[in-house]
């Protein structure tokens, strides 16, 4: 139940390491002189230490300012506080983590009718503004000491490029941990009331109930850095930053100065023990206290091209988060109360008790799990991880075994589904290669039934021809024999002139001609209409005589065979190549027989 | 993990060499156009061969530079710039190659009278050049001091192109025993040793722009 009501918490955690982390290393990832992957290692591991080591104080300063009491009421006022954070990112408001979640406590306050402590109100508010200007200071401090090195050292660019790099990887380091641990409180400060009373020992180390708390807002954070901060460092975080890696270098330091001041419970110890004021312990926004870094540069370069806008943004961050998140946490608040009745305070569950005194066994027994729930167990628990962690590593093992089984098996089911498209495949193949056989063949087939057709068609009009020749010869010898008859002195010219008639009605081929263009234009079919396609202007005359030219026969073959004489057949293959378009280089019959 | 130191060394050392070739060249140049000038053509050509054998080096040298830059990803922000740095100074050296030879090749004729002038000219071309050599490395280590080389540069640069208006107008308004042809053929030889220096100026105002970059 706890870890259900955490996930607000946690969800928070993670905008804050997606945002967040551009401000450590969005410089370095984004000039290429750190791969992401290297930056997303440390800072996740540097985070989490910064968490649970000294994570403490900032949380501590929430609590004062409203010590959230129900585990209900911390998750409320987290997701309020998320959700504020999420609209206003997504609307390109200038908004801060530590600002939404102040707003939700004292929001939280109003709901429930706690009174805010004036005095931690007042201390937090004086470190937003002191933080970005302290940023301001030490980075122009920085600045200057690092300028005069440079100078006096006198290092080779290239080594000095190099050292910048590794400078860059420390103080990005140290940029986590400070970040994890100024900023967890924001994470899950809220919570820290209602943690599990609980001690986990891990033989080395012991971690106490608030520890666990923070150890998870930071593997939350890390999280953030590891799956969403690659896309912000590469657009917003390089944008913000556009410096020189040596600038870079100190804003990002005197960024994690700051951070650390303030969630140092050591350094603020010391500070007493000298006399000083103790430092607040008090979550800072990151991304300000970056902004008043760059602003300190800038001012000490001359504060040309200085976008002074930027500061009335950050002022109205100020204003504008705590308000929008205390607003949306009250009516988060309302709503979670009475419609889903989630104890929200552990005031109004003790009202309820007063006020239910003479309600049935039953009625107060509902109320006692509900404060079962909504409380942690006053008692501690001593957890030893040993035994744990043996039955984790043996489940670990168990569910690796599991795994590495489910992997053969999808493995060998991958294999077979490949064997068996392997074999469709060839299947298929060896189909297409027998259909196209198959068309091949029946090509070849209605092609040699086409010739034995035509030779059919051939043998036939021979025959006819040799029926008819037969029937003329039969004729003329009629016609002999008569005039053979007649005494000599009767035969007359007429008889010659009888014979003469007979042979030129056979030597008129028409009919043969006939039959020769019908051959000609059966066997040449597709010719016949490609010259229909190209020259459409021909007549049929023209279209027999280039179907002859493609037989290669001359010009006195053409004559005998149509019938006209040889200058005919000039004059016609003029006008062909006239009709044609064709150049005087061009041959005629090459024409043709390309087509 | 400490590679990066080493190549960094490494590399800021070929950079150091790199501009001894150039510097080398240079002088050899001076020397190659005065032996010419002075009739010593055996002297002259070895100079010749020495430049060659400088500016392929150099063109080496520039390679690996290159090479290293990108496959250790040094100075990631300022890399295309000092890479573009490094090409603009090679072409000093592939210039006084090309000029060498083009003496070498044309053999131009040039009259006693302004033979001294083409000597005071290459010599101005050449100053500006070793001039640059010292800003050039002094970059690397403290950038800051780079004004103060360049400046001496702007000013040879500014000499030679005197110089070389000299040269022209004597060839133009007071030779006038010489043919058309031979006054643009040896206008031409003016001009290709002032290039030099032109080019040295290219690197000088690099220079200066890069200072202003990489400014903290």
């Amino acid at each position: 139940m706890f870890f259900f009501f955490l996930t607000s918490g946690l969800f928070l955690g993670w905008t804050l390491g997606a945002n967040d982390a551009a401000n450590v290393f969005g410089s370095a990832v984004g000039s290429k002189m750190i791969r992401f992957k290297q930056a997303a290692i440390i800072a996740s591991i540097f985070v989490i230490l910064g968490a649970v080591l000294q994570g403490a104080g900032g949380s501590h300063t929430l609590g004062k300012l409203g010590s959230i009491d129900a585990l209900g009421g911390a998750f409320t006022v987290a997701l309020a506080a998320a959700l504020v954070v999420f609209w206003m990112t997504k609307s390109k408001l200038p908004v801060s983590t530590t600002q939404a979640v102040v707003g939700a406590i004292i929001g939280w306050n109003f709901f429930t009718g706690s009174t805010t402590d004036i005095n931690s109100l007042v201390k937090i508010v004086t470190t937003w503004i002191a933080g970005p200007i302290l940023g301001g200071i030490f980075a122009v401090l920085l600045y200057l000491f690092l300028g005069f090195s440079l100078r006096k050292g006198k290092i080779h660019l290239l080594l000095q490029d190099a050292y910048t790099k590794y400078a860059l990887i420390i103080v990005g380091a140290f940029g986590s941990y400070s970040l994890g641990a100024n900023n967890i409180a924001n994470v899950v400060g809220v919570f820290v009331p209602s943690a599990p009373n609980i001690t986990l020992d891990f033989g080395l180390f012991t971690l106490d109930g608030t520890q666990i708390l923070f150890l998870l807002g930071g593997i939350a954070i890390a999280v953030g850095i590891i799956t969403y901060s690659k896309r912000v460092m590469m657009t917003v975080g390089n944008s913000i930053m556009k410096l020189s890696s040596e600038t870079a270098l100190v804003v990002v330091f005197s960024h994690s100065l700051v951070l650390f001041i303030f969630s140092s419970q050591s350094l603020s110890n010391l500070f007493v023990q000298i006399g000083l004021p103790p430092i607040p312990m008090v979550p800072v926004s990151s991304s300000q206290v970056i902004v008043g870094s760059i602003m300190g540069i800038a001012l000490l370069k001359g504060g040309r091209n200085l976008d002074f806008s930027i500061l009335g943004k950050i002022a109205a961050g100020w204003v504008a988060t705590p308000v929008i998140a205390g607003l949306m946490s009250f009516i988060t608040l309302f709503f979670m109360s009475n419609v889903f009745n989630l104890t929200v305070t552990q005031k109004q569950t003790d009202n309820v008790i007063k006020e239910q005194i003479n309600t049935p066994p039953s009625a107060i027994e509902k109320t006692k799990v509900i404060s079962t729930i909504s409380t942690p167990k006053n008692q501690e628990n001593t957890i030893e991880l040993y035994q744990y962690a043996l039955i984790t590593a043996a489940i670990i093992l168990l569910f690796i075994v599991l795994y590495l089984l489910w992997t053969i098996r999808k493995l060998r089911v991958h294999i077979k589904q490949n064997d068996y498209n392997e074999q469709i495949l060839k299947y298929n193949e060896q189909q297409a290669t027998l259909e196209f056989d198959l068309k091949i063949t029946n090509n070849q087939n209605t092609r040699l039934e086409a010739a034995v057709k035509t030779k059919k068609k051939a043998q036939k009009r021979i025959a006819l021809d040799i029926i008819q020749k037969t029937e003329v010869l039969n004729r003329l010898k009629v016609e002999i024999d008569q005039i053979k008859l007649k005494p000599e002195n009767e035969i007359k010219y007429s008889d010659l002139n009888t014979i003469k008639m007979l042979i030129t009605e056979q030597l008129n081929l028409d009919k043969e001609r006939t039959s020769l263009y019908n051959y000609v234009k059966e066997l040449n079919s597709s010719f016949y209409q490609n010259l229909e396609k190209k020259y459409s202007n021909l007549t049929e005359k023209e279209k027999r005589l280039c179907a002859l030219l493609r037989l290669n026969l001359s010009s006195k073959e053409l004559a005998s065979i149509l019938g006209i004489s040889f200058k005919s057949v000039e004059v016609n293959r003029y006008r062909l190549r006239k009709k044609m378009n064709l150049k005087k280089q061009e041959k005629l019959v090459t024409i043709i027989n390309k087509l | 993990m400490f590679n990066i130191f080493k190549t960094s060394k490494n590399v800021g050392i070929s950079i150091d060499e790199f501009f001894d070739k150039i510097e080398f060249g240079n002088l050899n140049f001076k020397k190659g156009i005065n032996n010419y000038l002075k009739g010593n053509i055996s002297d002259f050509e070895e100079n010749l061969k020495t430049n060659n054998a400088l500016e392929q080096e150099a063109d080496t040298l520039k390679r690996k530079i290159e090479n290293d830059f990108y496959v250790y990803s040094l100075m990631p922000n300022y890399s295309s710039d000092i890479i573009n740095l490094l090409e603009k100074s090679d072409d000093i050296i592939d210039m006084s190659k090309e000029v060498l030879s083009q003496f070498d090749v044309e053999s131009p004729n040039i009259p006693e009278d302004i033979r001294k002038m083409y000597s005071k000219l290459t010599a101005a071309s050449a100053k500006t050049v070793e001039n640059l050599i010292p800003a050039a490395r002094i970059f690397f280590i403290s950038p800051e001091l780079v004004k103060e080389k360049t400046q001496k540069v702007l000013f040879y640069h500014r000499e030679t192109h005197t110089i070389a208006t000299d040269i022209k107008r004597k060839l133009f308004k007071e030779s006038s025993d010489l043919k058309l042809s031979e006054k643009i053929h040896l206008r031409y030889f003016a001009l290709h040793i002032e290039q030099i220096s032109s080019a040295a100026k290219v690197v000088a105002l690099l220079l200066a722009s890069l200072v202003l970059k990489i400014k903290m």
